[in-house]
Order: structure tokens, then sequence, then C-alpha cells
């Protein structure tokens, strides 16, 4: 689950972790008024989305007074920001940070990540900050520093030294990253964080450390045992569909394509879309119904295909292990006639009870296209998607 | 011959919730040797007729259980797969999916210098064909014989599986190793099971995007592994930045492409197949004599 900057900041803050002064404002009234109150010369705008590139994206401007904040807030509230991260459709601004602007002599970069090479965390470090870290990566490997470290209570002051001298501070500031990065480290084991990034990360003209902009996602396994940080999810920065499937325990991404697909399992739900595209085929969306799917569950699955208007045909595929196929026929029959699907359907069942499913399927008189292998389905649906689209 | 299980697992079933006593009975009726379920505070007691324990330990003192598979819901299954370790088992598969991924970070740490494998989380189990079936896996689509299956994924191993089989090609063993970020068993595990097992003449390997496990098992391939090794790589067309249903599954940073997986796989030499469809006869055209 990702958060917004504010949310993320507002967390570091409660870790000692120093961040620049700053409120959250919903209009641009509200923004002037943060700006008067931080009463800080120069303050800067921020668009809260969850979404990098924000500043090319012209969603973080500077204002030199209050009435200034109030002016560029106006632009940025209510605006669509593009960026690399956002996709073309974009993301529409409800809220903006209105946070003290710093004097900056160096921008660095900070993480804590979990490595699933060496199954720790990393702590990642380098002196090309406010540059995205893949980049710096695959340019100049060499300016980046990783200390590969145990998920213990507390961050060993040894990994502090390696980061602090590895990027050039001096012994004052290493003491000051010993509070910073220790605080960092303890937010991420105590909060079940996969990634925290802290970029750039600052040290200002009076020579203080401080996070300039932050990036925190958590492990939605682990979002059970941390309620408060579950609070912190934000509705808007998710596609509805992703977020309704979530809602009835399935697996959903939207994709370009035309062809909607329900499948159990993720790794055969990846497949199936690699099938399609090797058939010629575009897919709509990756589905994984999960192990337990149901009746029930299957008509969730195809009202949720369904809402998508380019949706031209449907693929269903399942391999019944757990599942039994004839459970999964009568699903896509009650859905088919109660949702009165137009678009084709082209069904596969293989497995667990495979034989009753296809009968139920065929003497259903559903205008149901089976298909006994892999290949078939593909070549099948993507064949009844042309015949629509002609 | 196989790898990981077979005629002499003695099997404890660590929570004996629907799912656990469910598969314990199908684990059973294949011939597996269900021994114990551990259920505290049951202890005494029995499900289907499968003893009840408090404690693995108990279970393993009693049984002489080897072996253990894990249903215990999240929060208590990095739990379990310690007391697995403590009770002396030299094999724990574990099938919850949802860990969250420090509590296995802090298992993986705890495990180090212990004798037992851990395989999953997140996973379908292992059937060695005819002998042995450990998890969630529908065993009747299996048939023994050469080939050791490893793969990330669960019903996507299910319709490899079942190719192999329609083309009278069997089973070695059929190993799900997991989809989450932390496992116990990689891919190079796996590979070096196969390749020292003497029945296994041929390794199908099914990974997917996400992380670098196949890169590195490409290197592995390189180095160390004389069978043919056919893979296939799922989500050749997922979208950056998507979590694909399984935890592990998100190409992230421009890290974890099949692209990338593929091109490694290739000059390690191995053969992969193009689509999903065409597992099982790329297997056959690789290494035409295993049929059976």
């Amino acid at each position: 689950m990702n958060v917004h900057e504010y949310q993320a900041k507002g967390l570091l803050r409660s870790y000692g972790v120093a961040v620049p002064q700053g409120e959250l404002a919903t209009t641009p009234a509200e923004a002037e008024e943060v700006a008067r109150r931080l009463d800080a010369g120069v303050v800067v705008v921020k668009a809260q989305v969850h979404a990098g590139g924000r500043g090319k994206a012209g969603g973080i401007k500077l204002a030199k007074s209050p009435a200034e904040a109030k002016r560029v807030a106006s632009e940025i509230l209510g605006m669509t920001l593009r960026s690399h991260q956002t996709g073309p459709e974009g993301r529409l601004v409800r809220k903006v940070y209105v946070e003290a602007g710093s004097e900056i002599a160096r921008e660095l970069y900070l993480a804590i990540v979990v490595d699933r090479q060496s199954e720790k965390l990393a702590v990642i470090a380098s002196t090309e900050g406010g540059m995205e870290i893949e980049e710096v990566a695959a340019k100049s490997p060499e300016k980046i520093i990783t200390v590969v470290v145990d998920a213990g209570a507390s961050l060993p002051s040894y990994v502090v030294r390696r980061v602090g001298y590895g990027l050039g501070l001096g012994a004052a500031q290493v003491k000051q990253l010993e509070a910073l990065l220790g605080g960092l480290f303890r937010l991420f084991v105590e909060k079940d964080a996969s990634l925290a990034e802290i970029n750039p990360l600052v040290v200002t003209k009076s020579a203080e450390l401080l996070a300039l902009d932050a990036k925190l996602n958590f492990d939605d396994n682990a979002l059970y045992r941390h309620p408060d940080v579950a609070k912190l999810r934000d509705p808007d920065e998710e596609d509805p569909r992703e977020r309704e499937a979530k809602e009835i325990d399935l697996a959903y991404v939207g994709l370009e394509g035309e062809i909607g697909c329900m499948v159990n399992g993720a790794g055969l739900a990846m497949a199936t879309l690699d099938m399609i595209q090797h058939c010629g085929g575009r897919p709509a969306n990756f589905l994984d119904a999960g192990g337990g799917a149901d009746k029930e569950k299957v008509k969730e699955a195809f009202k949720l295909i369904l809402r998508d208007p380019s949706v031209r045909a449907i693929l269903v595929n399942i391999f019944g292990g757990i599942v039994r196929c004839d459970l999964i026929a009568e699903g896509v029959v009650a859905a088919a006639a109660e949702l009165a699907v137009e678009v084709p359907l082209v069904v596969r069942l293989q497995g667990t009870n495979a034989e009753q499913g296809r009968r139920i399927l065929a003497e259903s008189k559903l205008d149901i296209t089976p298909a006994d292998t892999l290949r078939e389905a593909g070549e099948r649906v993507v064949a009844a998607a042309r015949r629509v689209r002609a | 011959m196989a790898i990981l299980c077979g005629k002499d697992t003695r099997l404890v079933v660590q929570g004996m919730g629907r799912m656990g006593v469910f598969h314990a009975r199908l684990s059973r009726e294949y011939g597996t040797q269900v021994v114990a379920g551990v259920a505290p505070g049951k202890g005494g007691g029995e499900a289907e007729g499968i003893p009840l324990f408090d404690t693995v330990q108990r279970a393993v003192v009693e049984t002489g259980a080897n072996a253990s598979v894990i249903f215990v819901p999240p929060p208590g299954a990095a739990d379990a797969i310690l007391e697995a370790a403590d009770a002396g088992v030299s094999l724990a598969v574990c099938i919850t999916e949802g860990i969250p991924v420090l509590d296995m970070v802090r298992a993986r740490a705890a495990l180090r210098g212990s004798p037992m494998r851990l395989v999953g989380p997140n996973c379908p189990g292992a059937v060695t064909p005819g002998e042995c079936r450990i998890g969630i896996m529908p065993a009747q689509i299996t048939r023994p014989g050469p080939v050791g299956v490893v793969s990330r994924s669960g019903t996507l191993t299910y319709e490899a599986v079942d190719q192999l089989s329609r083309l009278g090609i069997g089973q070695s063993t059929c190993l799900g190793i997991g989809g989450d970020p932390i496992i116990g068993t990689s891919f190079v595990d796996a590979l070096a099971l196969f390749e020292a097992d003497p029945q296994t003449r041929a390794i199908v390997m099914i990974g997917e995007i996400g992380g670098s496990a196949e890169e590195t098992a490409a290197e592995f391939i390189r180095a160390h592994v004389t069978k043919p090794v056919i893979a296939f790589i799922a989500g050749q067309n997922a979208p950056p930045g998507k979590r694909m249903g399984h935890a592990g599954a998100i190409i992230a940073g421009g890290k974890g492409r099949a692209s990338d997986k593929i091109a490694a796989l290739e000059a390690a030499g191995v053969a992969v197949a193009r689509s999903p469809a065409e597992i099982g006869s790329t297997v056959d055209s690789r290494v035409p004599s295993l049929r059976s």
C-alpha cells in the first residue's frame, strides 16, 4: 500500500526523522493560511498524489509569500497531473502539502528495501540525490552504497558509519544521520514497510540533514497488525476496479486490450495473458479468481470484467485442482444468464470434474464456445474478438 | 528416487482447520503416510482418523514424523515454520498465502544453519507421483517418470504437468516453490536436487516476472546442471509496477522483466517455451526419449 508524502512525513517525524515544517491544504485559502503560519519566507506547494515525477509535471511550485502560495495552490489543486508514473490518464490533484522552503547545499539519496536475494533488508544510499535510483544504478553504479542488514529491532551503528562516511559527510552530520537513519529503520521494521525512500535527503546550507521528499510503501499482508497504517489508505488514488476486486478478494489489474480474462491462480492468469498475446490478441485485464473460486465469485468477476467498455470477448480459463470445474461452470452459466453477457464467451475447463463442467456448459444452451487446450482457448477467443470488431 | 518426498515420508500437518484436514485426507488417499496433525489444545484427539497433538515436538516424538506441511493462517505461520525446525523434521512445506514479508525475513534468518529444508510459503507443495503428496496439488494429473518440475506458480504448474502427462511424459517430482518474495527453497536449490537425482533426466522450470531468481538459476545451470532444462516465464506482457496476483510477481525499478529472464536462460542453454501451450511439446522435442 502506498501513502501520500504528507502522511509519510508525519510518520517519519514521529520516528525522529528530520523533515521540513509543513501542513496539508485542500483549498487555496487554506494553503495561504498555512504559508502564513509557517512564516518561512519561501514555501513549497506540493501536489499530493501517489506518483513520482511531480516536479516536472508542474505539481510542485515555490511561493515567496502567502498570497503567492494561494495563487500556485489554485493552479495545482484540481489539475490532472501527468507524469511517467501516472499513465496517460493522469491523476486529479485533490490536496497540496505546503512546506517551509529549505536552502540546499547537497542532495543525497537514502532508502531501505527488502532485498530478495540476500533475504535481508538493504540500506541503499547515493550521492546522486534527486535522481531516480534506477538511473544512477544504470549510469554510475559506483555511486551507490548498499549495506545488507538483518530485520532486527534497531540498526547497527556501523551501518550508519558506512553510509555516512561513504556519502562524504562529516562527523557531526554522521551523528545526525544516526538519528535519521535509525528512525527510518525502526519505522520500517515496526510498521512492516516494504519500501522507505528519502529522495532527496538534503544537507542544508546550515549543515542540517533534512528529508525533503519521502515515499513509503507498506506490506499489504501486514496491514492487519497496523490499523494506524491501514487508516492512511486513500481510495481516491486507487483504480476503482482494482479496489473493488480487492474487497471481494479477487486480484485484478486493468490492461489496455479487448479480451477480458478470468483465470484461477496468478501464474496461470499471467500465462493466459501471454497466450492471448501470442495468438495476436490483447488482454483487457489480469484476473485471478483464486483457489477458492465459487459460483458467487465467478459472478462478481464477470461483473468486474464487463464494467470495462473495451471488452469484446471473454476467456474463462480454469485448471481445477482444488477448484471444481462443475461449480465454475454453474457460476459461468448463472452469471452469463443473469448479467445478459452479450460478448462472445470462450470457456476452457481442465482438471477436477472438467467433464461435468463441460456438460453443464453444453446443456445451458447459452452461446459459449468451449475449448480443450490452452492454445485452442487463446485462438478461439482472439478469433471471436476479431469477429465482433469486424 | 525422486526429490524431497517419497514412500518414507511421514507427514505431520500443522494447522488442522478446514483446509488442513481436507488436504490431509487427500494426501492419505493418495498413499502418503499422514501420521499426525497438530492442533494446540486438541492433543489426544483425532481428525479423520489422524491423531492430533498439541505441539509438533510431541507429534515427532510420538509418531516419528519427518516432514511437515503448514496450513496455519498468516499471523502464526512464520512461528509454525520455526516450530517445525525446532521439532527436528527435515522438511517443512508452507502452503499459507499472505505471510508478512518481514516475518519471513526474520524466519529465514532464524533458520540459517538449521538442517531443515523449507519449501514455500505461498506454494502448492510437492508431489512425487505414485508415492507421496504434500500440499494441495491435484496429484491425479501426475504420472511417474523422468522429468523434474519446479515452479513459482500453482495452477500453471498443473497446466505444465498435465501437458507432460498427456504426452506420456512422467515426472520424478513436481515442486511448487511459491510466489512470495522470500521463500525457503529457490530454483537453484531445486535444480541442484534434480541434478543429483538419478531418476530425473530432464528439468522443467516455470518462472515468472519479479525478482531475479530466474537469472540466478540461469547462472547456476550454466555452471552446474548437465541435464537438459526447459523453461517457461509467465508474465511476458505484464505492465511494470503492478503486482500480478503473487506478492513477488512485480516488475519494479526496471527489474524482473520476463524478457531479461528469458534472455538469461537462453544464454545458459535452456530451451524456453514461447507460449504456455508449448511447455510439454518443447520438452518432447528437446529430449525425445522421455515418453513411456
